[in-house]
């Protein structure tokens, strides 16, 4: 095991919420299930205004091959299906569902495969009427990942159970509290790609985790990886180099490693819809920052207003300076708390006032510490000086959409500089003139 | 308070340019003091009206270009300020080190844009550019001395002078390579008020490197080069050539390696870069100091790597992260 890529940052893990216990919140009055939360092509509704649902109804199906079904989270009357809060700020069609305080389910028993006996390609067929997509924020629809065509034999599953990010503890207590499910889903999505080897990778700060595992009776074609505390040790690519000392090809996937990499709470959710039928309606997410009064981590049904959350847990201790949707590298900045959790959202962080370096961003004085930290081996400096002189034409060939916006070359800028930022600019300006042109 | 939409990263390291430049500033001060040691009154006076001058004129030259003064809380003015003092001889008359002063910043930085923007070392420009320009006053050395109040100075050429005129002169470089050699260890040589004491200077650089301010690339590489090249010189002639030991306590190596060659904004990017850098700048150096008309080569090898940095960041681009087996990105 290589057991590091290069590059990468360390900030503090500020892992402040990894003893609290998951509590489930209450059953709320309104949910907001936006038809945009995974990658591909958005879903469709299949119920409309004044319709009435219960819990785990499907209410949208997938559209197209790359796309993933909505189910409600609760019972109650479709009040609209409208534009409505998103945390990327834009309003975002969603079916907005007025919960009638019953919480009635839809019957899933007959969906189910208990004993596990109805074999991969039913299982596969599961996990995507469930719903399930990339739980560790990509949100990919995860029966397609399952899928592997038959030229890409897969040797080895790695369950991520790295949660690289720092504030993030969902995965912690997931692998703490319900390892089994975790397992459970191993195994089943080993059997339906093929693999013979499973790593459940876990990031060293996560001890009592590692502990779980090994104690756990895990079959002998299962190990458990304990790897080096790293941002971005939990990116996909990084992961299978740091275990395996194999890069996934440029534009390629882990599929031509031989590999498939699932996040933990993925897995869990995978096994819930094998063995319960049960789709992809709630998820652990941490609530973290200094300035929440209830900070931890909490089950909270897909859909969720944000505004809620901060509600139950007893609210704000103070001004809300940043206000970001996932970790506080790769997450989205809101302004305000209307928007609702997503099957993606691993957290909601608030950070108050002085808490945020106070940015100046100046010229780039090329030091060469974004070059050394980039875990893709790019040069930050490069794509981000020509963005900023609109220098378009060089940034192809020098490869800005392998750029997986981790956030570590704007994390050790000292001249503040807005890497990312100007990465995604570039990156948006070449698939404009490729419209154009 | 309001709110904050702001891009990701959310988080970020505490470094700052100002960091960077304060650090240098302190690596500097065990050389700086031992110039002022040996230099007296002269040399504080040298250093005082290169950092004073060079921030002044940055900023002048920032309102002339119609931007606010903030530039000048960077430590970067202050900075090359400080180098340039170290670079001179203590006896340099104050004009003269304000016209290098109004070099470095207008024509070794602000021209090209400001902070980042330059090719060119600015405090080597102007030392450069006084050199060529004044040669007399840039080649007559003050005896080090220990330090005393007084304003009187007696100049005389440096052991490295002495060696090239003798070396021109009689074809061998006589007596001047056999001295002992704690001398330009420890500052109690002839030479400008910075770079006098290797071992000041290697304290410095060592802070610079536990700091992670620089990294070995580019001060190891560069020491070593001219250590093997004039090693191999000594060699085959030690009547016509000086030790290497020699060569590396001398003539603002020890400066030039850690101080000046590393500067950020005009080497570069990449280790691999730097390391070629390094190669070049011991090279050039040695060629200069055996066979060239100056005895003294840093500055100029620094100078000449600088402006082929550009070309050596391009073809030390390192090997994306899924690019196997790939001719590397050259445009």
């Amino acid at each position: 095991m290589k057991s590091q890529f290069r590059g990468g940052v360390h900030p503090a893990d500020s892992k402040d919420t990894d003893k609290e216990a998951v509590k489930t919140l209450p059953l709320l009055e309104l949910y907001l299930v936006s038809l945009s939360q995974h990658i591909g092509s958005p879903a469709e509704p299949i119920v409309s205004a004044g319709d009435k649902v219960l819990k785990y109804q499907e209410i949208a199906k997938p559209t197209g091959f790359i796309s993933a079904s909505l189910h409600a989270p609760t019972s109650g009357t479709v009040k609209a299906v409208e534009p409505s809060p998103h945390p990327s700020g834009r309003l975002i069609p969603a079916i907005v569902i007025e919960s009638d305080g019953e919480d009635r389910e839809f019957d899933i028993s007959t969906n189910s495969d208990p004993n596990l006996e109805k074999g991969p390609e039913v299982w596969n067929d599961m996990v995507k009427n469930a719903g399930i997509v990339g739980m560790g924020g990509a949100a990919f629809p995860t029966h397609v990942k399952l899928s592997p065509p038959d030229d890409k034999p897969i040797e080895l599953m790695i369950a991520n159970g790295i949660e690289c990010e720092p504030y993030l503890t969902a995965d912690h207590r997931l692998m703490l509290e319900s390892p089994e499910l975790v397992a459970v889903g191993l195994r089943l999505t080993m059997e339906m790609v093929g693999a013979k080897k499973a790593i459940i990778g876990v990031e060293a700060n996560k001890p009592d985790a590692i502990e779980t595992f090994r104690s756990f009776d895990l079959p002998p074609d299962v190990e458990v990886a304990e790897l080096p505390v790293m941002y971005p040790q939990g990116a996909e690519k990084q992961l299978i180099y740091a275990l395996l000392g194999k890069e996934v090809p440029k534009g390629g996937l882990p599929m031509d490693v031989g590999v498939v990499v699932q996040n933990v709470g993925t897995l869990a959710a995978i096994c819930e819809a094998v063995t319960k039928g049960k789709p992809l309606v709630e998820r652990i997410m941490t609530l973290g920052g200094s300035v929440p009064a209830g900070p931890g981590n909490y089950l909270a049904r897909i859909g969720t207003p944000l505004s809620d959350i901060v509600e139950q847990t007893g609210g704000m201790k103070g001004p809300a300076a940043r206000i970001v949707s996932g970790g506080p590298m790769m997450g989205q900045a809101m302004t305000s708390f209307e928007s609702p959790v997503l099957k993606g959202t691993s957290g909601l962080l608030v950070f108050g006032p002085g808490e945020m370096k106070a940015l100046n961003q100046r010229a780039c004085i090329r030091c060469g510490a974004c070059v050394r930290v980039c875990p893709v081996s790019l040069m930050p400096q490069t794509l981000g000086n020509m963005v900023e002189w609109n220098i378009f034409d060089v940034l192809e060939q020098n490869h800005i959409n392998d750029c997986i916006e981790c956030g570590c070359c704007a994390y050790v800028c000292p001249s503040d500089r807005n890497m990312v930022q100007f990465i995604r600019q570039g990156k948006a300006e070449i698939i404009t003139r490729g419209q154009k042109g | 308070m309001e709110t904050v939409l702001a891009p990701s990263p959310h988080l970020r390291s505490p470094d700052t340019i100002e960091r960077v430049m304060y650090t240098v500033l302190i690596a500097l001060v065990p050389g700086s003091l031992i110039g002022i040691y040996f230099f007296g009154l002269h040399a504080i006076r040298v250093m005082l009206i290169s950092i004073v001058g060079c921030l002044v004129l940055e900023g002048i030259v920032l309102k002339l270009r119609g931007r606010d003064i903030s530039p000048l809380k960077d430590g970067s003015a202050i900075l090359t300020g400080l180098l340039l003092a170290m670079n001179l001889p203590s006896s340099t008359p104050g004009w003269m080190v304000m016209v290098g002063a109004l070099v470095a910043i207008l024509l070794g930085k602000h021209v090209y844009g400001g902070l980042g923007y330059n090719p060119f070392n600015p405090a080597l420009v102007a030392r450069v550019f006084l050199l060529i320009s004044f040669p007399v006053a840039m080649t007559s050395w003050p005896e080090p001395k220990p330090f005393t109040f007084s304003l009187d100075t007696v100049t005389k050429a440096t052991p490295l002078g002495e060696m090239k005129t003798n070396l021109l002169m009689t074809g061998s470089i006589g007596d001047i390579a056999n001295i002992d050699l704690m001398a330009p260890f420890l500052g109690n040589f002839g030479g400008s008020l910075g770079e006098v004491s290797a071992l000041a200077l290697i304290v410095g650089g060592l802070f610079l490197l536990a700091r992670k301010v620089i990294t070995w690339h580019i001060p190891v590489t560069f020491i070593v080069t001219v250590f093997v090249m004039t090693g191999m010189f000594w060699v085959i002639n030690p009547q016509k050539f000086a030790s290497p030991v020699f060569h590396i306590l001398t003539g603002g190596l020890m400066l030039g390696a850690f101080f000046m060659a590393t500067d950020y904004v005009t080497s570069p990017v990449t280790n691999k870069g730097m390391i070629i850098f390094g190669v070049g700048c011991g090279a050039i150096t040695v060629f200069i100091r055996l066979f060239g008309g100056y005895p003294e080569g840093v500055s100029f090898a620094i100078l000449l790597m600088n402006s082929v940095t550009p070309i050596i960041d391009q073809y030390t681009k390192p090997r994306t992260f899924g690019y196997l087996r790939e001719k590397k990105v050259v445009a």
